[in-house]
């Protein structure tokens, strides 16, 4: 069935949805504006679209001696914890979906809840836990929470996928002679890849973005990007252009993973409420 | 041919063991530490019991039931307004649009972006001297406000930045719902004479009233772990007048420096919020369909 809609309904349609755009993209385009100005040209008040544009602020934010070592420090967190949770949450979504076993329910319901749990309410336990340990201040301590923070999310998505691949298929590939390893990695993986996507981009997001717990539990030498700018607030004031640079730059990677991979970031979001 | 009981736990093993030493032991330790009075930076040793003690000076701290007050408050407002914008805005944009898959990747931005660059730049637009809020009420000859100065407009500034960031998720969570609503019996909702608001509110909306839920509360759980954009945008302020729980947490522990207060507090989110996600397990339980059959 297919209606031939009146032109001014399609025009009132697109109209409204580029209306929503730019009230979606308009801040985020103002951050990247505003890191490109003088701090002169920001407190020129009034709305000015047209600026000569600078990278002095990049050059500054750039040029300071530690923004390498934060930069590596986010990168490490981020590209190592998205490794870690993928591996182990493909595992345990294969074992939830595969096996009924004593103990599977509490597993997953365990799993479901910890999904939910407000992430200030991690910090002040960690803290301290981490500190007895000998975690705190350092990037392992931080990405072994990454870890555990996202294998909910992780496991619940791939577990989705996994219930997909018939049985069969592995069924044959063992009988062909396939390893248990053997077969995930040539039968399940490929089918799956989707998911395993998704589970990445959502990961690495949070590892990428996250700073409360950041901010908790490193110190000068492990700190991550956005811990970084959230110390460029500072009582006497803010200097806008210099945190707008370091924001932009933060936000980069995601901007690029969103327009690489909508289609299964989308999937992620919708995953468990909507079928299809 | 049996499996073992053993196997399925070489596939879960290392995924339970973070979790447990990671969150759920973290956990439980905060319960344990919400019995003891425990300063940073010295032994655990030195720690004193002190029992119920500090459950029952957080449940009769006025500043916890504000905050308290302030989270309901801030949590009601801005997934009531982001449902009915949500819902609304689907309905009226749904169906077959050739760039839909474009303007969906920008309405995720908002989503995807670091949350502290989310507060940043809302920080920013309400800036009382450059922010470009002011700058367009100016143009209306409207004299500046200071938005993050004064307690009931730094509360709209708080709901607003987090109306921004999530009204897309429940457009785009509605509108895959949409997508899978049956045609034929929309058609044959159509041909037996119910007009366009019969058809939307008696027959589609029913039809998509489970995922609504879901997202009613996936939405209400996010907005009582919101942490990070307020942080940034206001931290609580001016007063306590946007300190929702969780930064309330924060400051107790990490700026006051009682641990054992802030372990108290925790309990009580944690229950609301678990008391949420119970719900949101009976609605969309994973598990769901391998019981039925």
């Amino acid at each position: 069935m297919s209606v031939k809609r009146h032109p001014a309904l399609v025009v009132a349609h697109y109209g409204m949805l580029i209306l929503l755009a730019v009230v979606c993209v308009a801040p985020i385009i103002l951050m990247f504006a505003t890191s490109l100005k003088l701090q002169t040209q920001i407190f020129n008040t009034g709305i000015n679209f047209i600026f000569a544009p600078t990278l002095e602020n990049y050059r500054d934010v750039l040029g300071e001696d530690s923004f390498k070592r934060y930069l590596g420090n986010s990168l490490l967190v981020g590209v190592v914890s998205t490794i870690i949770t993928l591996v182990l949450g493909c595992m345990a979504a294969y074992g939830l979906a595969r096996f009924r076993f004593p103990g599977r329910k509490s597993m997953a319901y365990v799993t479901l809840l910890l999904r939910t749990v407000p992430l200030a309410v991690l910090a002040v336990p960690v803290f301290m836990i981490w500190s007895q340990a000998g975690l705190i201040n350092s990037l392992w301590g931080l990405i072994l929470l990454y870890v555990a923070v996202n294998l909910p999310f992780a496991i619940w998505l791939l577990y989705g996928f996994i219930l997909q691949v018939p049985k069969e298929l592995e069924e044959a590939a063992a009988i062909d002679g396939c390893g248990p390893i053997k077969v995930f990695y040539k039968v399940v993986l490929p089918l799956i890849k989707p998911g395993i996507a998704a589970a990445s981009i959502f990961t690495f997001r949070i590892a990428w973005n996250e700073f409360i717990l950041a901010l908790v539990l490193t110190d000068r030498a492990t700190r991550t990007l956005p811990v970084a700018a959230s110390l460029y607030i500072t009582d006497i004031g803010v200097d806008w252009g210099k945190i707008m640079a370091l924001g932009s730059l933060i936000a980069i990677p995601p901007l690029i993973f969103t327009f690489l991979a909508a289609r299964q970031i989308i999937t992620g979001l919708t995953a468990g409420a909507v079928k299809g | 041919m049996r499996t073992p009981a053993w196997v399925p736990w070489v596939y879960l093993g290392p995924a339970a063991a973070v979790m447990a030493a990671a969150c759920l032991y973290p956990l439980l330790s905060a319960l344990q530490l919400g019995f003891y009075d425990w300063s940073m930076g010295t032994p655990w040793g030195e720690a004193k019991w002190v029992g119920l003690d500090a459950f029952s000076r957080a449940v009769q701290d006025p500043s916890v039931w504000r905050s308290l007050r302030t989270t309901l408050l801030f949590a009601f407002v801005c997934v009531t307004a982001e449902m009915v914008l949500g819902i609304a805005l689907a309905l009226a944009l749904e169906g077959q649009v050739r760039a839909m898959a474009f303007f969906r990747t920008l309405f995720i931005l908002p989503m995807m972006i670091a949350p502290i660059a989310v507060g940043l730049t809302w920080r920013y637009l309400f800036d009382a001297q450059f922010g470009l809020i002011n700058a367009i009420l100016a143009v209306f000859g409207h004299a500046p406000v200071g938005w993050l100065a004064q307690e009931d407009t730094a509360f709209m500034a708080i709901i607003i930045a987090d109306i921004w960031q999530w009204t897309p998720f429940v457009f785009i969570m509605m509108i895959a719902a949409l997508a899978n609503v049956d045609g034929a019996v929309l058609e044959a909702a159509r041909v037996d004479g119910a007009n366009w608001w019969q058809t939307t509110f008696r027959v589609k909306l029913p039809m998509v009233m489970n995922v609504i839920a879901i997202t009613l509360l996936m939405r209400l759980i996010d907005a009582f772990r919101v942490l990070e954009v307020i942080y940034i945008l206001t931290f609580g302020g001016p007063g306590d007048s946007t300190e929702i729980l969780s930064l309330h947490i924060y400051k107790t522990a990490f700026v006051g420096q009682r641990l054992g207060g802030a372990a108290a507090i925790s309990v009580l989110l944690l229950i609301v919020v678990a008391g949420l996600s119970w719900f949101a397990l009976r609605l969309s339980n994973p598990l769901k369909d391998e019981e039925r059959s």
